[in-house]
């Protein structure tokens, strides 16, 4: 167990800067995913932190060693790869072996520890198997079962579960997070999946283009995001955005566009004053809009031309068109409505956003 | 169906007979077939009937049972061409696989212009056998040897090697040009087993605690093992059967010391004349050449059902 530290981490290959400066700590058995689209560099940094990749400038530290110039070996790692990378001509016990072998540990201590390993991931059935016998979550848990014999300070996936069927994805998913709980290995987890991220992580790396957009607990990124980028990667679908303009009407501010004009709650009103007069962004998730109903202040309601119904079972999605923007909301299986038709949405006050209409950062 | 056909029209016969797959695999089959058995099939059948006959340029000959095939077993330059031919073999394999495997391994890597140096290296392979080794008989010229001249300036020898004229020199020439020439196909097809092999695997072995060495001991030579049993199978059924090089650059010679079963069989049925005992000879090589064949079939299937 050990924590891992990225110091103003870099990479540049020939023409591309793939990371920059990134800061990080990931504290003791900590679960810290790192999400992005592709290319965001998040797989470069797994790669560099597993000695994979050659680091450009900045540090890292696991434990308390700077392995910078470590070779991967040495640095008391495990890693799961998004193909397995299993060995395909040695048998799944071979596969669990391989890297306590070539550590020369005993025969006996070998035996003990793909046991454990294995009655744990519940593959003792397969051990003499091939990696071509086994199916893709079989395959899976052989390669997490690799990880686990190592009894590592740190493990690292990169993208494990991207090659499994959704329903599997899912089992999967939860498997890790059991196991985590189990093993209190200190894991770094590269995913582009963000219900992945948000399942699975104590805390999530959200990043972009080579940097890092935030750093937070699921929920921190949620309802708190530092800019538009992470408000709409995270959250499925995805959050609404509105081109607005801030105008002041005596002490209150309203957010209007031709299509609507909404009444900033007082809480906001102060840290929003500055932008008054100015063109801003603004956003309200799918599950923050509700049909309106008389107890909803007109402030916070607007007419939207609904344009597709999404049935999904227990929720409906409705999309719709409010004015010059698209937006999606989320309502109950209850609500009776059918395409074409211009029906009153309200929004949920406390849950809107705003972000600068230039630099995208939350105001 | 009836409907459709009362649309269409009712087929030509011609298509008809094609939408049947096993005429349709008949005609397909057919100038594979003709090519097989006008090249392959009737010259072996031929050579069977020449070998137990005492057929000679000129006389036709009788049946004789199996008397030409002990009398070339009493043959000592037979026995001599029988024992160069596996010695060849041996020899060359040996060095165009440890060469070969080394030059895929390092065209493996990534450097300025590999596009460039994969396309070079195929070159011995690419120029027609006999042109190329026209080029080292004038190198083992024993007047105007380009590499007595060499080893003379720089002081390693002071009397001309006459390369070809010496028995075992001679072996050795033929050899390493048959080394030079056969390298590049090993090296190439091992470089595309090379590049089947995931560098996940290396990275996940990397992870795993294995240095280069084990790197290789563990995961690379097995997996290109199937590729590399091809390769070796492919080049000994060549090698054994190889007439060119040896006939250009020797002829057999000196006094009989590099005759291969090819060379000697053509020396004894087409110089000589004795037909049948150069049929002998030829067939002489069947057995081996099954035998790899019948081991490379096996293997192809096994690693295809693994």
């Amino acid at each position: 167990m050990a924590r891992v530290l990225l110091r103003n981490l870099n990479k540049h290959y020939e023409t591309f800067h793939a990371v920059k400066d990134v800061d990080l700590e990931i504290q003791d058995r900590e679960f810290v995913v790192l999400v992005g689209p592709s290319g965001c560099g998040k797989t470069t940094t797994l790669r560099m932190i597993a000695g994979l990749e050659a680091i450009t400038s900045g540090e890292i530290l696991i434990g308390d060693t700077v392995v910078n110039e470590m070779p991967p070996m040495d640095r008391d790692i495990a890693m799961v790869f998004q193909n397995y990378a299993l060995y395909p001509h040695m048998s799944v016990r071979d596969n669990m072996a391989f890297g306590l072998k070539m550590r020369k540990f005993e025969r006996a201590e070998i035996d003990r520890r793909v046991k454990i390993a294995s009655d744990i991931l519940g593959i003792e059935a397969l051990l003499h198997r091939k990696p071509r016998q086994l199916s893709g979550g079989q395959r899976q848990r052989v390669a997490l079962g690799r990880a686990i014999v190592r009894n590592p300070q740190v493990f690292l996936f990169d993208e494990p579960l991207s090659n499994l069927d959704a329903k599997l994805r899912v089992q999967m998913r939860v498997e890790l997070k059991k196991l985590h709980e189990r093993l209190g290995t200190t894991a770094v987890y590269v995913t582009h999946d963000q219900v992945e991220a948000m399942t699975l992580g104590d805390r999530v790396v959200v990043m972009k283009d080579g940097w890092v957009q935030q750093v937070g607990d699921p929920l921190e990124l949620y309802n708190n995001p530092a800019n538009k980028f992470v408000a709409g990667f995270i959250g499925s679908p995805g959050m609404n955005f509105a081109a607005v303009t801030i105008e002041r009407d005596g002490d209150a501010l309203w957010a209007a566009n031709p299509g609507m004009r909404v009444r900033v709650p007082d809480a906001i009103v102060t840290r929003l004053g500055p932008h008054s007069g100015r063109a801003a962004t603004l956003g309200i998730r799918p599950e923050d809009l509700h049909i309106a109903g008389p107890a909803d202040d007109a402030g916070h309601c607007f007419d939207a031309h609904v344009e597709v119904v999404e049935r999904l079972g227990s929720e409906i999605l409705l999309d719709v068109s409010v004015g010059p923007s698209s937006m999606v909301a989320s309502v109950p299986p209850t609500v009776r409505t059918k395409m074409h038709e211009t029906i009153r949405l309200a929004l949920d006050p406390e849950r809107l956003h705003f972000f600068d209409a230039e630099t995208e950062a939350a105001i | 169906m009836a409907t459709m056909q009362a649309g269409s029209g009712a087929p030509r016969p011609r298509t008809r007979l094609l939408e049947d797959e096993r005429w349709l695999a008949f005609f397909l089959l057919m100038p594979t077939l003709i090519l097989l058995g006008l090249f392959i099939a009737y010259p072996f059948a031929k050579g069977i009937l020449l070998s137990v006959t005492n057929t000679r340029v000129g006389v036709p000959g009788d049946y004789v049972g199996l008397a030409i095939f002990e009398k070339i077993w009493n043959d000592g330059i037979f026995r001599e061409a029988a024992w160069n031919t596996i010695l060849y073999t041996a020899v060359t394999t040996v060095f165009k696989l440890a060469l070969g495997l080394w030059l895929a391994l390092l065209l493996n890597r990534h450097f300025r212009g590999k596009a460039f140096i994969r396309a070079f290296i195929l070159l011995p392979f690419i120029i027609p056998t006999v042109l190329s080794t026209f080029a080292w008989k004038w190198m083992f010229d024993p007047t105007f040897s380009v590499l007595n001249w060499m080893l003379r300036e720089i002081g390693v020898i002071d009397q001309r090697i006459n390369w070809l004229g010496d028995p075992d020199l001679a072996m050795g020439c033929i050899i390493a040009v048959n080394v030079w020439r056969g390298v590049p196909f090993f090296a190439i097809t091992l470089l595309a087993g090379l590049q089947t092999i995931s560098p996940e695997l290396h990275e996940a072995a990397a992870i795993d605690g294995a240095n280069a060495r084990q790197r290789f001991i563990h995961v690379t030579w097995p997996l290109l093992l199937p590729v590399t049993m091809v390769v070796v199978l492919f080049s000994v059924i060549q090698t054994f059967a190889d007439f060119q090089l040896v006939y250009v650059l020797t002829e057999g010679g000196p006094a009989n010391a590099t005759h291969l079963f090819a060379t000697y069989a053509y020396q004894i049925g087409v110089r000589t004349g004795l037909l049948s005992e150069g049929a002998a000879i030829s067939l002489a090589m069947f057995p081996v050449l099954f035998l790899v064949v019948i081991f490379q079939l096996l293997y192809i299937r096994r690693v295809e059902t693994r």
